[in-house]
């Protein structure tokens, strides 16, 4: 089970209140974007063994989505941030 | 180059008499040579089951495997053995089919016992809903020619009788799927079978030879890895590594429609022969069969975050012991010995991938996700005609990476007997 921090709640939760929502930081495309950017944005992804941005939802406790670094090999958790910050270094 | 000694009834009483002293190892553990014609990157099933095929039907002798740990070591030791083909779409039934047609011969084709089962392959309707869904591929995968059939309540007691049909149970049915000549292979046995086979025909199998980068010319052509047992050149590379495909791929600077989650399966003590096919349930995710050792083999969901940790997280398999209790009342006091997770390849639209890449001389396969074992025979068959002539088959041409600008994806999110 991941404890997981909700940088809005600002506590630490148990996992089963949160839904996954996939990489994080992907940028919209534009509606005059090419078809291989399109694809690019829709499909996809750096799918990193290591470090990797990802947003996740608060489902069952404040609603929101934000932003986590976690080590893909270890599962564990480097830092949650706010939707809209940047990744931390 | 030692060749395998053919398992044979006389060669059996031969060595009966030699006190089976005379065996020889089942495959060759060569150095690495400087250079080969194929390099493929992966042994488990299907990086073997390329490698047998090209050496066997297309004349390439001169083939590696490259494996960063032992063979069969990954999802092919991992996986929980199902093999079916009452897939929705006729791309799927195509590839699905034509690997579940060479199950019925595989073990005389690799002269070794893979304990191909056909013993039925029932999915669970909780819902009309499901149950519409269910009728829909019924019907699609008949008119493909792969059988497959609606069973009321009853009838589906009929063929297990330990199913609970009760009405007021937590996960009432309302009827099954049965796709009777689906059912299970043996895991191991499949990639020391293709990996004996392939030696036999000359191919190099290198263990704990880990690819640290992948090389390439000037105009971008592969020419070979760098690897923790030195350099390796080869002007055609085929990856074939599942879950780490991202990974690998990343060392030519492609990235994939791919996210890496964890599977869980976990197996039970052994019991009496109990389960008489393989049972699954979209709704409740659960799926369970029994192994000729007797272990009762779950398969649990796949956890939802990307992870190479091979190990999810407790409340999946708990979730999915939860509906095994409640459909099988019976196993209620069954104690689990194992669990474990494996590294799937999830493709956005749940279809492997056989594609040449944008790199030139760089091919790969992979995005079977949870439901790669099934095809080990075909997606080999099939890869190494891709790799030998550079354009793949009718049946593997649906399943390119263009699919996903052109927008030609084949669907089969709901069609996996379990929801991911």
């Amino acid at each position: 089970m991941l404890l997981i921090r909700c940088p809005y709640c600002e506590t630490e939760r148990p996992e089963l209140e949160f839904k996954y929502a996939g990489e994080a930081h992907l940028t919209r495309e534009p509606l005059t974007a090419t078809d291989e950017q399109w694809t690019d944005f829709l499909f996809f992804r750096d799918n990193t063994r290591g470090k990797y941005a990802e947003r996740w939802r608060h489902a069952v406790g404040c609603g929101r989505y934000f932003n986590a670094v976690r080590d893909t090999v270890s599962d564990g958790f480097v830092v949650t941030y706010k939707a809209g910050e940047r990744r931390p270094e | 180059m030692g060749r395998a000694l053919k398992y044979s009834f006389a060669n059996l009483v031969r060595q009966a008499f030699a006190g089976h002293q005379g065996w020889p190892q089942q495959w060759r553990t060569p150095e690495p040579k400087a250079a080969y014609d194929v390099l493929i990157i992966g042994a488990g099933g299907h990086g073997l089951a390329t490698a047998y095929y090209l050496a066997k039907e297309h004349g390439v002798n001169n083939i590696a495997v490259v494996e960063k740990g032992w063979l069969g070591g990954g999802n092919t030791g991992r996986n929980t053995t199902v093999v079916r083909s009452n897939y929705l779409w006729e791309a799927s039934e195509a590839i699905y089919g034509h690997a579940h047609r060479m199950w019925e011969t595989l073990s005389q084709e690799l002269n070794y016992n893979v304990m191909f089962s056909p013993r039925g392959n029932m999915m669970l309707a909780h819902s009309a809903h499901e149950a519409a869904s269910f009728k829909r591929h019924i019907y699609a995968n008949r008119l493909a020619g792969i059988p497959n059939e609606w069973l009321t309540p009853e009838q589906a007691q009929a063929v297990c009788p330990i199913l609970s049909i009760d009405r007021n149970a937590r996960y009432p049915i309302c009827g099954a799927m049965f796709h009777r000549t689906g059912g299970t292979a043996r895991h191991d046995a499949v990639a020391w079978g293709y990996a004996r086979a392939a030696s036999a025909r000359g191919v190099d199998i290198l263990q704990n030879c880990e690819v640290k980068a992948i090389t390439r010319d000037a105009s971008g052509a592969v020419t070979g890895v760098e690897t923790n047992r030195g350099t390796i050149k080869a002007n055609k590379i085929g990856v074939v590594a599942a879950g780490s495909t991202s990974h690998v791929m990343s060392m030519a600077s492609l990235r994939m429609p791919l996210e890496s989650v964890t599977l869980q399966a976990l197996v039970s003590e052994p019991l009496k022969p109990i389960m008489p096919i393989v049972c699954a349930s979209n709704a409740v995710h659960a799926y369970i069969s029994q192994s000729d050792k007797g272990e009762l083999v779950i398969g649990a969901g796949a956890d939802s975050y990307v992870s190479y940790s091979q190990s999810g997280g407790m409340p999946v398999v708990t979730a999915t012991l939860e509906a095994i209790v409640e459909l099988f009342p019976i196993f209620s006091r069954v104690k689990m010995l194992r669990n474990w997770g494996g590294i799937v390849d999830m493709t956005p639209d749940r279809s492997p991938i056989l594609s040449k890449t944008p790199v030139p001389g760089l091919y790969v396969n992979c995005g079977w996700g949870t439901g790669g074992f099934k095809a080990t025979p075909g997606s080999g068959h099939v890869f190494a005609h891709l790799l030998a002539t550079g354009e793949p088959n009718a049946i593997a041409a649906p399943f390119g990476l263009d699919r996903f600008r052109s927008g030609a994806l084949i669907n089969e999110a709901t069609a996996a007997a379990v929801v991911h």
